[in-house]
Order: structure tokens, then C-alpha cells, then sequence
């Protein structure tokens, strides 16, 4: 019943019918890379650039062109897929949990603990976040991991306010007093009654907060303090490449088309999510 | 309203007292090692000591945070480690470049976002309102480089009508300020729009058009004022937003405001000015809220009497 009110639902919106193409493709990419890939993403090919060194444009040959360095600007999009969707999964995955425990231990527990963490919250609020980001970054001398978990750093903020304030008002619901009436335990309560009211929000903001991972990673990788070349991510494709753009704009128009499609993507699929979870959000905003 | 101004102040002071603290730590828990950096390669261990000393690196940490803050009170950011002058005034000197960028793209923002907004609420559910509706999630899933390098390309580099990059005149402001401007306004679309959807359900509304009020007039004068008020909180963010969040506009047109100054320090790991620039700028994420806190009882006197 509940996957044909699904279907329906999908039917009925063609634009998060694409949104989920997508994401399925840029998936299927990340798995299937070196099956996908015409060339190796660091393979500077013989033919690779013109007799003047200039990169070539989209070919039969190189479906997308060729980057400054004579490598397959398609294969390195497929192998960059890799590099977003992990940074997005590993750091989005990081911000949601360290929220959700933020936000649940404030708002069930309370008291001066609960309420130094939120003033936290709300002080990291406060500060500017790219420019944190950026900080961390630079100063940190940056590898994948290392970006994912400064992005982490960044984006939980969000889903701790939220969390924070739908375990407020479980936390005081009649059937909770009434568990704790009966004997139960801190942890029974947690388990059992709160968290799985927390799943929708956590499933939201699993998938709205990869757009904003995908963004930040390809932001700070444009800067040039991201992922490190030449392990290819769609934002230091860009970086290398920026310079070139007047005389080669493939090599900032495809890989910006393929963060945008797959940032837009996450967006569409994450709030149509929202509105199929939460009937009280529906039509809002 | 004095009380609430009173209390709001003293949060403010707070947060920015806990930025201050949090940025202090983070950098100096970081590995790298300004005195090393400042001494240069063939820097004999003396002489790492020695400027160590000079920077008042080798105080304990508490000390240092004391000093850090006493300074600030005296509106005194600390002296730049390479450039060998005081922070304040080189952030002061960059304050209008980025201001002017800002001003500019919460203009562009607000202009297009208000019109698409009503048109769309006016329109609902029409096309009108489902391109809006879809181009505000393209807005916020936009990198901010592809636009400015987008805009580069084709305004700049094809077209000609406007300079690659540089500071100065109106022409030099036009593609970065759009670059925020377009990037925006999805998201003040789509607030407009449902809060028009909001005001124009209600009953006065139909009183007007009862009256016999032209439609322009109806929604112009008596429906638009009253969407108003998220539109003034989220000019509030943006203020706030903007103040570091040029960083990538600054770079790509190369406008000289305090983005840059932030980015260069940090390649160069100018503590001091990193400092001073997360400091003034969560000083404008403060500010910018507490302005839309307060401009909201201002503008709605509902809002006054609860």
C-alpha cells in the first residue's frame, strides 16, 4: 500500500522522478568507475592534446574533451563522481549523527549540560561557516578524509536544532511520562520512543544535506584546499583547469553541470522526502 | 522593546565572546607554527624563539586569550604577521569593496526574488509559479564559481561588455554582483510567494478587492507590504552571509574586500587577520539578525504588542 502511494506520489512529480536519475546515475558511476571509464583518470594520453599542447574539445575520440593535461575529461568526471559521493555520504553521515546526538542529549536530558550545548549550537551559528571550513582546510593540510570531516564540522549545526526541538516536545508527551511512570529506563525511552520519531528528520537531512556536502567539497576543491589533485574531484577539475576557461570552457562547463545536476538532484529527492514523511510540512514554503 | 533591545545586546556580546574563544583555540591547536613560517627555512632555532617571544607566543595560553581580548575592547585585532601592520585598519581599508558587493547583490536578490515571488503567488500553481518554484532549488544548488565563471565567459570574454576583473567603477561590480544576486534570489522567490499566499488569503484583502480596488493597487499597496517581513529577516542573514561568504567571488573577479584579504591570509597563515576577519564577520552575522530581530516589531506593530 504504501509503495503504491509512493508510485503514485512519483507519478505525479516528474521533476523528483529525474532528481532520482540522476543521483542513480552519478551511484552507478561511483560503483562501476573502472568499468565506466574509457581511460584511466590519470592517464596522460599520447593524443591527448593538440600539436600546440592545448587541450582538446569534445570528440568522437574523448566524448568531453581532454583536460590541460591531456587526460579524458569523462573518465575523470566518472572517477570525480566517486570522490563527491563519498565525501557527501562520509561527511553528510558524520554532520547527521553528531546532530542527532546533540539534539537529542540537550533536548531529553536538559538541565545545564542540555542547555550549554545548545548555546554552543547557536554560537556555532554564528560563525562563518565557508570561512571556517576554509580555515580547517588550509591549515590542515588537506586529504579526502580530512575535507569530509571539516565539512562535518560545518553542517551539523542544522539537524541539532531540529532534533533539539522534536525531543523537546516528545520528552513531554503523555505516553513518555507514562513509560517513565511504569519504570523504564533512559535508555529504553531513547531507544524505543524517540529515536524512531527522529528517522524522518534524519532521513530528510541525510539526503538535503549531501547537496550542501557536494557544494562545500567542490567550493573548497575550487579553492584549491580541497581534494587534492590528481586525485580527481569535480571542484579541483575546475581549479586546475580555470585558468584555460576562455580558450577550453568544457573543463568548467561539464564538471560544474555535473555538481549542479547532482547538488539539485539531492535537493529535489530530499524535500520531496521531507513532504512525503512529515504530512504536517506539506505545501509549506 | 528597550528590555528585549537590552537582552539581545548582551546575547550578541556572548556569541561574539564565544567566536572569539573558539577561533582562538582552533588556530592555535593547529599544527602549523607561525614563528616557524615567519623565521623562513634557514631560520637558526634562536631566532624561531626570538620572534616566538616578540608575538607573545611563548606566553601560556589563557594569557595570550587574556591579552587577545583586552586588545579587542580597545578595537585592537593584533598586528599582522606578515604584512607587519595592524590588523583593524587593513580589514577597515577592504570594509567598502565588500560592502558595495553586498549592497548590490542583496539589491539584485531582492529585486528579482520580490517580482518572480508575487508573480508566482499570483499565479499558483500556474507555470509561472512551477519555474519558480524548481529554479529556487537551482539557485541553492549552484557552486558559486560556475556562475562567476559562466558570467565570465560569456559577459566578459565573448561579449565584452564588462571588465574580466578589478575594482572601481559601476561596470566592475556588475558581474560579481549578479553572480550573488541570481544565486539568491530563488530562495527569496519562493519566501515571498508563500508568504503572499499567506496575505492574500486574508480577509482584508478581499475587503480591497470587495472595494473595488484595481488589482495592482490591491496587491501592491495592501498585500505586498505585509509579505514583507521574512524578506527584511533574510536581508538580515544575508548581511551576515555575505560579509565572508564572497570569499569565491572575491577570488574569481578579483575585487579587493575582505574575502581576499581572508584568503590571502590564509595561504599565508596570517593568524592574526584570519582572526580579524571571522571576528568581523560573525560581528556581521550578529548584527544582522539582531537588525532583522528588531526591524521586524518596527515595521509590524503586531509584532509589537505580543
Amino acid at each position: 500500500m504504501a509503495a503504491l502511494n509512493t508510485f503514485r506520489a512519483l507519478a505525479r512529480r516528474p521533476v523528483l522522478v529525474a532528481g532520482l536519475l540522476v543521483i542513480a546515475t552519478v551511484a552507478a558511476a561511483a560503483l562501476f568507475a573502472p568499468w565506466l571509464a574509457p581511460y584511466a583518470p590519470d592517464n596522460q594520453i599520447y593524443d591527448g592534446l593538440s600539436l600546440e599542447g592545448a587541450p582538446l574539445p569534445p570528440s568522437h575520440e574523448f566524448l568531453l574533451g581532454t583536460d590541460t593535461l591531456g587526460r579524458d575529461l569523462l573518465s575523470r568526471l566518472i572517477y570525480g563522481a566517486r570522490t563527491s559521493l563519498l565525501i557527501g555520504l562520509v561527511a553528510n553521515g558524520t554532520a547527521v549523527l553528531i546532530g542527532l546526538t546533540v539534539g537529542v542529549f540537550a533536548g531529553y536530558f536538559g538541565g545545564l549540560p542540555g542547555g550549554l550545548l545548545m548555546r554552543f549550537t547557536d554560537l556555532m551559528t554564528a560563525f562563518p561557516a565557508l570561512l571556517l571550513a576554509i580555515v580547517l582546510a588550509a591549515l590542515l593540510k588537506p586529504s579526502l578524509w580530512i575535507v569530509a570531516m571539516v565539512i562535518a564540522m560545518v553542517n551539523w549545526v542544522q539537524v541539532a536544532r531540529i532534533a533539539y526541538t522534536e525531543t523537546r516536545s516528545l520528552a513531554e508527551r503523555d505516553f513518555i511520562l507514562a513509560e517513565r511512570a511504569m519504570g523504564a529506563g533512559h535508555l529504553r525511552i531513547l531507544g524505543r520512543h524517540i529515536l524512531p520519531h527522529l528517522v524522518p528528520t534524519a532521513i530528510v537531512w541525510g539526503t538535503l544535506g549531501i547537496a550542501t556536502t557536494v557544494l562545500l567539497e567542490a567550493t573548497l576543491s575550487f579553492l584549491g584546499i580541497g581534494v587534492q589533485p590528481p586525485e580527481p574531484s569535480w571542484g579541483n577539475i575546475v581549479f586546475e583547469s580555470q585558468s584555460y576557461f576562455q580558450s577550453a570552457p568544457w573543463l568548467v562547463f561539464f564538471p560544474g553541470a555535473a555538481i549542479l545536476a547532482t547538488a539539485l538532484s539531492f535537493n529535489l529527492v530530499g524535500d520531496a522526502l521531507r513532504d512525503l514523511l512529515d504530512p504536517t510540512q506539506r505545501g509549506r514554503d | 522593546m528597550l528590555a528585549l533591545f537590552a537582552r539581545r545586546a548582551v546575547q550578541a556580546a556572548l556569541i561574539l565572546l564565544g567566536v572569539a574563544a573558539i577561533t582562538f583555540v582552533l588556530l592555535y591547536a593547529l599544527p602549523a607554527d607561525p614563528a616557524v613560517l615567519l623565521a623562513g627555512r634557514n631560520a637558526t632555532p634562536a631566532t624561531v624563539a626570538s620572534i616566538r617571544h616578540q608575538l607573545g607566543l611563548d606566553l601560556p595560553l589563557p594569557v595570550q586569550f587574556w591579552n587577545y581580548l583586552v586588545n579587542l575592547l580597545h578595537g585592537d585585532l593584533g598586528r599582522s604577521f606578515n604584512q607587519k601592520t595592524a590588523v583593524a585598519p587593513l580589514i577597515l581599508a577592504r570594509l567598502p569593496a565588500t560592502l558595495t558587493l553586498m549592497a548590490a547583490g542583496i539589491a539584485i536578490e531582492v529585486a528579482i526574488g520580490l517580482t518572480l515571488g508575487v508573480i508566482a503567488a499570483l499565479r499558483r500553481d500556474g507555470v509561472v509559479d512551477r519555474l519558480v518554484m524548481t529554479l529556487s532549488f537551482v539557485g541553492v544548488s549552484t557552486p558559486q564559481f560556475l556562475v562567476a565563471l559562466l558570467l565570465l565567459y560569456i559577459f566578459a570574454a565573448t561579449l565584452g561588455w564588462f571588465p574580466m576583473s578589478g575594482y572601481g567603477t559601476p561596470a566592475h561590480l556588475v558581474l560579481p554582483a549578479f553572480t550573488l544576486g541570481i544565486l539568491g534570489a530563488g530562495w527569496y522567490a519562493r519566501v515571498v510567494r508563500s508568504a503572499m499566499i499567506e496575505v492574500l488569503g486574508q480577509d482584508y484583502v478581499r475587503t480591497a478587492n470587495a472595494k473595488g480596488l484595481s488589482a495592482p493597487r490591491v496587491v501592491l499597496r495592501h498585500a505586498l507590504p505585509n509579505a514583507l517581513l521574512p524578506v527584511i529577516a533574510m536581508i538580515g542573514i544575508d548581511i551576515g552571509q555575505f560579509m565572508s561568504g564572497t570569499v569565491v567571488v572575491e577570488a574569481v573577479y578579483g575585487w579587493p574586500g575582505i574575502g581576499q584579504l581572508a584568503w590571502q591570509a590564509i595561504q599565508q597563515v596570517d593568524i592574526p587577520i584570519i582572526m580579524g576577519v571571522t571576528l568581523v564577520s560573525a560581528f556581521a552575522i550578529v548584527l544582522g539578525n539582531l537588525v532583522a530581530d528588531l526591524a521586524a516589531p518596527l515595521i509590524d506593530p503586531r509584532i509589537r504588542a505580543a
